[in-house]
């Protein structure tokens, strides 16, 4: 068994450095918001998650492509480590969003693009483990894999742009919606502070989860050559 | 199998030595058309379930007079994506069941030749079973839906769905759950199509002005190219052993 590289174990522990400097930040260090009080301290954590979730599946369709022209079944381990560790971030996005959304909208979930686009993407990757349990060659799940994939990754932002295109031409009035998608406040220097750091230090986690999952896959797929040799 | 199977068969294997893509298209197409034609298990069952969905809407709604104005393009929408699973589970599994799939694979022609043969068998199966069921939904709500505009938006919509359909079928089922797989691949990503064309059938339906039908209509046929064209770049990848 290899051991874990030096550099990666120094990751591990600057990500919870960071995540503690950074839970900081947001809960004392930020100044409380004026209108929505302490309930926005979530939003630092919710744009930070959200980030690094998108830039998980872009990834993943970036590597889809790659795949399916050079085959090699490295890049497969690649999308599955995305797409994993991206599913869990979104879905704790979606989690700190709804926290926020219910004093600051008076409801927990409303159909507006940004929530429904959520919604439908996790639904996507979701589909996508489902696909690959399904299928025991490791060569046509990883193909299959890439090909759905992709697919998602195309379908999720034309969900997203269909739905803010009719928005726009049938306004929804969202019952007492008086901040809309965007949280409707302005933030001040201390703010900015935290929210980079947070930018940042979620940035470093996805980049350490990301890595501790490739090798993982490859250290499972090494297992299971071990067992065809032994089978053998 | 019968004869004319075999001979469509042969015409795919003809046609493609000859390099005439269209020809292997539609030797596929006629085959699926001779082998429903024969066994009609994929229609009947596509048709009877859409009946049995309106059936269902109608309890699960109360379908009367003030509510029927405003739901029956999701109703439609809702009976066709449903019914149209079942088709394109069925019109998939039977190549692969009987070993069909690897015989129409062994034919010397492009392998996307196979994707849009399906595509249009599918496509012609939905759009069957969609022109039968329209009248009878007219019939049983008072509402004429027999308008060019929403059958444009019908034929659009069912266009983006069997194409994505189509693919992820292939997929699912070479998969080990196969039959209950489809409907979870496909329908967070066609959200989009269904998304917009319950949104211009609503709109034909209500008589709202044109420009405001245009957008997902645009949008629409923006959904069709983009997928048909993906689809047709990695079905070779879907379908190679």
């Amino acid at each position: 068994m290899q051991d874990k590289p030096i550099i990666l174990k120094v990751l591990d522990i600057v990500s919870i450095l960071l995540l503690g400097v950074s839970t900081y930040l947001a809960l004392v260090f930020a100044p409380t918001e004026l209108v929505m009080g302490a309930v926005q301290r979530v939003f630092y954590f919710h744009i930070g998650t959200a980030w690094t979730a998108l830039l998980g599946f872009l990834l993943a369709a970036v590597f889809s492509v790659i795949f399916l022209i050079s085959k090699d079944l490295k890049w497969d381990r690649y999308q599955v480590a995305a797409i994993e560790v991206s599913l869990v971030f979104f879905l704790i996005t979606i989690v700190l969003g709804s926290i926020w959304a219910r004093p600051a909208w008076n409801t927990w979930w409303t159909w507006d693009p940004r929530l429904t686009t959520a919604a439908v993407t996790e639904l996507i990757y979701i589909a996508y483990f489902m696909l690959r349990q399904g299928i025991d060659d490791p060569d046509r799940r990883a193909r299959f894999g890439a090909v759905y994939a992709l697919v998602g990754g195309l379908s999720a932002p034309i969900t997203f742009f269909a739905i803010r295109l009719f928005r726009t031409i049938h306004p929804v009035v969202i019952g007492g919606g008086n901040a809309d998608a965007q949280g409707a406040f302005a933030m001040t220097g201390d703010m900015k502070v935290a929210f980079f750091f947070a930018l940042f230090t979620f940035t470093v986690i996805f980049v350490d989860l990301f890595w501790n999952r490739i090798r993982l896959g490859d250290l499972q797929e090494k297992v299971e050559q071990l067992k065809l040799k032994v089978t053998l | 199998m019968t004869e004319n199977i075999k001979r469509a068969t042969k015409e795919i294997v003809r046609s493609g030595r000859k390099g005439n893509f269209f020809k292997a298209v539609s030797a596929v197409v006629w085959k699926d058309l001779q082998a429903e034609f024969r066994s009609r298990e994929l229609f009947s069952a596509m048709l009877v379930f859409s009946l049995l969905i309106i059936l269902i809407f109608n309890f699960a709604l109360e379908l009367d007079i003030k509510t029927r104005q405003s739901v029956t393009a999701g109703v439609l929408w809702a009976t066709f994506a449903f019914a149209g699973t079942l088709g394109l589970n069925r019109s998939m599994a039977i190549e692969k069941d009987r070993g069909c799939l690897d015989g129409l694979l062994l034919a010397p022609v492009d392998r996307s030749a196979i994707y849009f043969g399906k595509v249009i068998s599918n496509l012609a199966f939905m759009l069957i079973v969609e022109i039968i069921v329209l009248p009878i939904y007219s019939v049983l709500y008072n509402i004429n839906l027999f308008q060019p505009g929403l059958l444009l938006v019908i034929l659009l919509g069912s266009i983006g769905y069997v194409g994505v359909g189509t693919l992820l079928a292939a997929m699912s089922v070479q998969t080990r759950t196969r039959d209950i797989l489809l409907p979870i691949l496909l329908f967070p990503v066609v959200i989009p199509v269904l998304l917009a064309a319950v949104k211009a059938s609503n709109g034909f339906l209500t008589g709202a002005e044109f420009s405001e039908i245009l957008l997902p209509i645009n949008l629409l046929i923006t959904y069709d190219i983009i997928f048909i064209a993906l689809a047709f770049m990695v079905f070779d990848s879907v379908v190679e052993e």
